[in-house]
């Protein structure tokens, strides 16, 4: 793994998210209550809605154009709803939050 | 045999442990010279929170007198500083002369933190680390203001502790919520209640900016939004960085701590380190429990013995009597977590496991702590929990465990609360009754008229009468909010009344929330009932918020979105349509429409855009429409007076002056006015939520309209003669609906269930209730009255764009 920084912990709101533009599309990165930290597709698969705007509940986030709910762990949609989101890693190192640079090159993605 | 020659620098809790070691196992065989920058020997450092509080003296705490050291034959130079360090010559130097070594310890532990805040070298500000600065703070009593920076572990046992001898403590927090290291939020929130419950202030969220003094001595704390908080002594309590400064000069290898393999050896032969100092394998200490670890293996390597570090899962108490909590392991990282949580309100009880696989991977727990060891043992241990999982967070005592019980929460009410607010029923009032033999609905509201008016709280008499008559009486199945709870939206709105709740984690503990931190179906809810019940004490939470209303702008089916500048009353400018033309140009927008609410959309603007936009709109004089939001929407009007032949009034002047005033206003769910001119009606207002036709003696005001899913006509409320009366009316009705109706109703959902004569009796035959109704909705405009697009602008512009772009890195 190469881990890059991306940015200070604090840039995220609790139980919200901000996006990075990477060669594999934007990639949302949530922060939870406990200051957990995830990173997974922005997109979901329903129809496209930016999942970084959805609402961020325990470990996962509603979709805010249909209400699909996502496990951040997993990627997978919960409930009655099929579908899944590429879940990517990423670690916090004191404030820092870094992220697997081969996993969201075109390279490794291809 | 000549005796091997070891010299520690530190007397601390790790180098302590290590000399009882050396000197049980082989007495005769080294001869010890031990240094302490303190003017003692070892104490038990982390006693100090109880000879704060009072409950212990610093003799108590001694773990080793003069007499030990003598016993030992170990030379002790208290109270003097090893300065350097010769590894060739192998020789420790101290202020009183130099010392060899054939074995070296450094025991030097951490220091603490202070932040370079302007003011932090004053007279009055300290760290809580070491005696003297437990005797500083034993010098405070009643009468004396002390502020504590930091709401970890030591700030908030230097609070108490301060606390106990009458002090006025003010504890200061930057995190949303207490020792958020070791606890979540619901957790955070029960260890902040229990606290204020022994007069400590808490001030969450709060950025220190500068330490005021005088005549060098500490005055007060400013915080930056200009808060100042005057005190007579300042303790930072924000953490703590190993000491390594000694290490480093003497050239051993140092990263956050200095690097010590699992014998506990440095980089360098025969230098050894142990405690809160080194660093193993990426980690440092901050709990005795892994020192004295530490201290055993490296006692054992130097007798000779085999033996190696390993670090493991820790467990935290916090030593305030009266705060029973627990955490251990691990709530952060890692995939396929499961939660299980548990609320108990009536007896202030949270516990919440962590589960990853079948394994348990992290507790916390709240007022009953009792099992914490149990679930130690098994993070621990890793044991297998697949087959306890059911019963896992009731303990190793129960088989059958007990569902959380919705009715605690009304069970835990005091007497005193109130149940229906429209007849001011006490809870009390309510038993007395059943007692004198009201046993179901109807009875309780023909003796004591609880649920009689507005009927929203019928749920809640349901339950005085389930919790007062047990199995006797029946409950009537009613609708939850969601899954995170078995309340109605009607019972949370009286219990966050009649509680108090004036938080989010208030509301899910004392209310049992099943869930951790609610979903997206019971979050905006909640969020809207607290601010619109206490405007002043509770701060809008916008993650709590769907995006449109998060981001003041309506998300489109592309993830782009639309921009609706507020047009007030429908009345424009040529300069305002010149700069909406100008924004439409600049920022590419696809798309201008008129509204159906009279007035003007761009749609398809991009996400980062927003803030520009909306600056270029602002410096036009335009604000936001709120055309996403559930609060004022329009206030649609027709000509009138002006203009028109048939006008009666000023309709154009009134929608503005409403628009105005209701601007910014949070509602249950969206509100929109009309105010037509005459009956003619050109503004369709019988179709709002609230309409106003002008007459000639007057202004009708009728309420209820709609003419979406459902098309309604607006039923009249009443007729006032006056445009002041007029206002005065309108901001009384939507205050009652504000307060009153289950969020996401409109005003004819919420007119359906309370009725008119109800409505009509509480704004336009109760004078005083009409003026005490619009001076609440006014107080609340006072926060919420202005323009969220500048806010943005000027507050958090930045958070609109990605955080990071490695479109180009990646491509290296
Ligand atoms: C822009 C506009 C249509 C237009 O081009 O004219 C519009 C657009 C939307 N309306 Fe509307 N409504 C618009 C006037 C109306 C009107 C007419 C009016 O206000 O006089 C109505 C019927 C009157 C009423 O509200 O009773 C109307 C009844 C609705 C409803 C049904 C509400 C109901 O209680 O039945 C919804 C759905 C909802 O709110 O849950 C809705 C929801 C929406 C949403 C917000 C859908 C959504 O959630 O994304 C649309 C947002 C589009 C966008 O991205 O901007 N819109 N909508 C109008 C904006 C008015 C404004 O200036 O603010
Ligand atoms: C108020 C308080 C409450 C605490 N409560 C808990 C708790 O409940 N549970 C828990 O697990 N932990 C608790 N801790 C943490 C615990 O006390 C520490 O982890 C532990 O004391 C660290 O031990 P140590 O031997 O590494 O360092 P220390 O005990 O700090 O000893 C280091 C010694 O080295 C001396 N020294 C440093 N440099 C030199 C030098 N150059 N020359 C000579 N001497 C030097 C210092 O003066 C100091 O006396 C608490 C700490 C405090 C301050
Ligand atoms: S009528 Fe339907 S499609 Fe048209 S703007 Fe309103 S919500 Fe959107
Ligand atoms: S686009 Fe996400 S739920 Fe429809």
């Amino acid at each position: 793994m190469s881990w890059i920084d991306i940015g200070d912990i604090n840039d995220i709101p609790l139980r919200g998210a901000r996006i990075v533009k990477t060669q594999v599309g934007c990639i949302a990165v949530f922060r939870t209550a406990p200051d957990e930290v995830f990173a997974v597709s922005d997109t979901c698969p329903h129809k496209q809605g930016p999942l970084s705007e959805g609402i961020v509940h325990g470990q996962s986030v509603t979709c805010p154009l249909h209400n699909w709910v996502f496990d951040l762990n997993t990627g997978q949609a919960q409930g009655a709803d099929e579908g899944s989101i590429p879940t990517y890693p990423v670690r916090v190192d004191g404030t820092r939050i870094m992220l697997d640079g081969e996993a969201v090159s075109r390279r490794t993605a291809a | 045999m000549t005796k091997q020659k070891i010299v520690v620098i530190g007397a601390g809790m790790a180098s302590g442990r290590v000399l009882e070691t050396l000197t049980e196992a082989a007495p005769e065989q080294f001869d010890i010279t031990l240094f302490n920058a303190e003017p003692r020997g070892n104490y038990n450092r982390i006693m100090l929170s109880p000879v704060l509080a009072g409950d212990q003296t610093y003799e108590d705490i001694v773990t080793h007198d003069d007499a030990w050291y003598a016993d030992r034959g170990i030379t002790c130079r208290f109270g003097e500083k090893v300065t350097e360090i010769d590894r060739d010559a192998k020789i420790v130097k101290g202020a009183n002369g130099d010392v060899a070594y054939d074995k070296l310890i450094f025991g030097t532990g951490s220091e603490p933190f202070i932040i370079p805040l302007p003011g932090h070298d004053l007279d009055g500000v300290i760290a809580y680390r070491d005696l003297e600065d437990t005797e500083r703070m034993m010098s405070m009593g009643e009468g004396n203001k002390v502020v504590v920076i930091g709401g970890g572990l030591l700030g908030l046992e230097a609070a108490a502790g301060m606390a106990a001898r009458g002090v006025e403590v003010t504890v200061v927090h930057i995190m949303g919520h207490l020792m958020e290291r070791q606890l979540d939020e619901a957790a955070g929130y029960l260890l902040r209640k229990s606290l204020e419950g022994k007069g400590i202030t808490i001030k969450l969220q709060a950025n220190s900016k500068e330490i005021v003094g005088e005549d060098g001595k500490v005055k007060a704390l400013m915080l930056d939004d200009g808060t100042e908080l005057p005190c007579d002594l300042l303790v930072m309590a924000v953490g703590i960085r190993p000491n390594t400064a000694l290490a480093k000069e003497a050239g051993l290898a140092v990263g956050r701590g200095i690097h010590v393999d699992d014998q506990m050896l440095t980089s360098a032969t025969d230098v050894y380190a142990v405690g809160e100092c080194v660093e193993h394998d990426g980690a440092v200490f901050g709990l005795v429990a892994p020192l004295y670890d530490q201290a055993k293996v490296l006692g054992q390597t130097l007798l000779g013995e085999e033996a190696a570090f390993v670090q493991k899962t820790l467990s935290t108490k916090l030593k305030v009597t009266g705060c029973d909590l627990f955490s251990a392991g691990d709530f952060a990282e890692g995939e396929n977590r499961e939660d299980i949580v548990f609320r108990d309100p009536s007896r202030g009880v949270y516990k919440r496991l962590v589960i990853e696989g079948n394994k348990l991977v992290g507790a916390v727990m709240y007022g009953d702590v009792a099992d914490g060891n149990w679930f130690f043992q098994l993070i621990k241990d890793e044991t297998d929990i697949d087959e306890m999982r059911e019963m896992l967070i009731f303990g190793p005592a129960y088989q059958g465990g007990e569902a959380s019980d919705p009715l605690s929460a009304v069970a835990a009410l005091p007497p005193e609360a109130e149940i229906c607010g429209c007849n001011g029923i006490s809870k009390q009032t309510i038993v007395d009754a059943i007692a004198a033999g009201a046993t179901d609905l109807g009875a309780i509201k023909s003796t004591t008229k609880a649920s009689a008016s507005c009927g929203t709280c019928t749920g809640l008499v349901e339950q005085v009468l389930q919790v007062t008559l047990g199995d006797e009486f029946k409950m009537p199945a009613a609708q939850s909010i969601c899954g995170c709870t078995d309340h109605t939206h009607e019972d949370v709105r009286r219990l966050i009344k009649s509680m108090p709740l004036q938080s989010q984690e208030a509301v899910w503990q004392e209310l049992g929330w099943k869930t951790r931190n609610g979903c997206h179906v019971c979050r905006p809810a909640i969020n809207y009932y607290l601010l619109a019940d206490w405007p002043l004490e509770y701060k809008d939470d916008p993650q709590s918020r769907f995006v449109n209303e998060r981001k003041h702008a309506n998300i489109q089916k592309d993830g782009t979105y639309s921009v609706v500048p507020r047009m007030w009353g429908g009345v424009t400018t040529p300069a305002e349509l010149r700069a909406i033309a100008d924004a439409a140009d600049k920022y590419d927008v696809p798309t201008v429409k008129v509204t159906g609410g009279q007035r003007i959309d761009l749609l398809g603007v991009k996400g980062e855009d927003l803030p520009n936009i909306w600056d270029d709109l602002n410096k036009a004089g335009m604000v936001s429409g709120y055309a996403y939001s559930k609060g004022l929407r329009t206030v649609k009007t027709c000509v009138g007076t002006d203009h028109c032949r048939f006008g009666t009034q000023d309709s154009t002047g009134l929608g503005i002056k409403l628009e105005k005033i209701l601007h910014g206003a949070w509602t249950p769910h969206k509100l929109k006015l009309g105010v037509s001119g005459c009956p003619r009606n050109c503004a369709e207002a019988t179709c709002k939520d609230i309409g106003i036709v002008c007459v000639d003696s007057g202004y009708q005001i009728s309420i209820g309209g709609a003419a979406g899913m459902d098309v309604k006509e607006t039923e009249l409320m009443c007729s006032v003669p006056t445009e002041e009366d007029a206002i005065e009316v309108v901001l009384a009705v939507t205050q009652l609906y504000r307060e009153g109706a289950k969020y996401l109703d409109r005003i004819y959902k919420w007119l359906g269930k309370v009725g008119m004569d109800w409505i009509v009796e509480q704004v336009v035959d109760d004078l005083e209730n009409r003026k005490a109704l619009a001076a609440r909705f006014e107080l609340s405009q006072t926060i919420y009255n202005h323009d969220p697009w500048a806010d943005h602008v000027e507050a958090k512009a930045d958070k609109y764009a990605p955080m990071a772009d490695l479109t180009l890195e990646a491509a290296e």
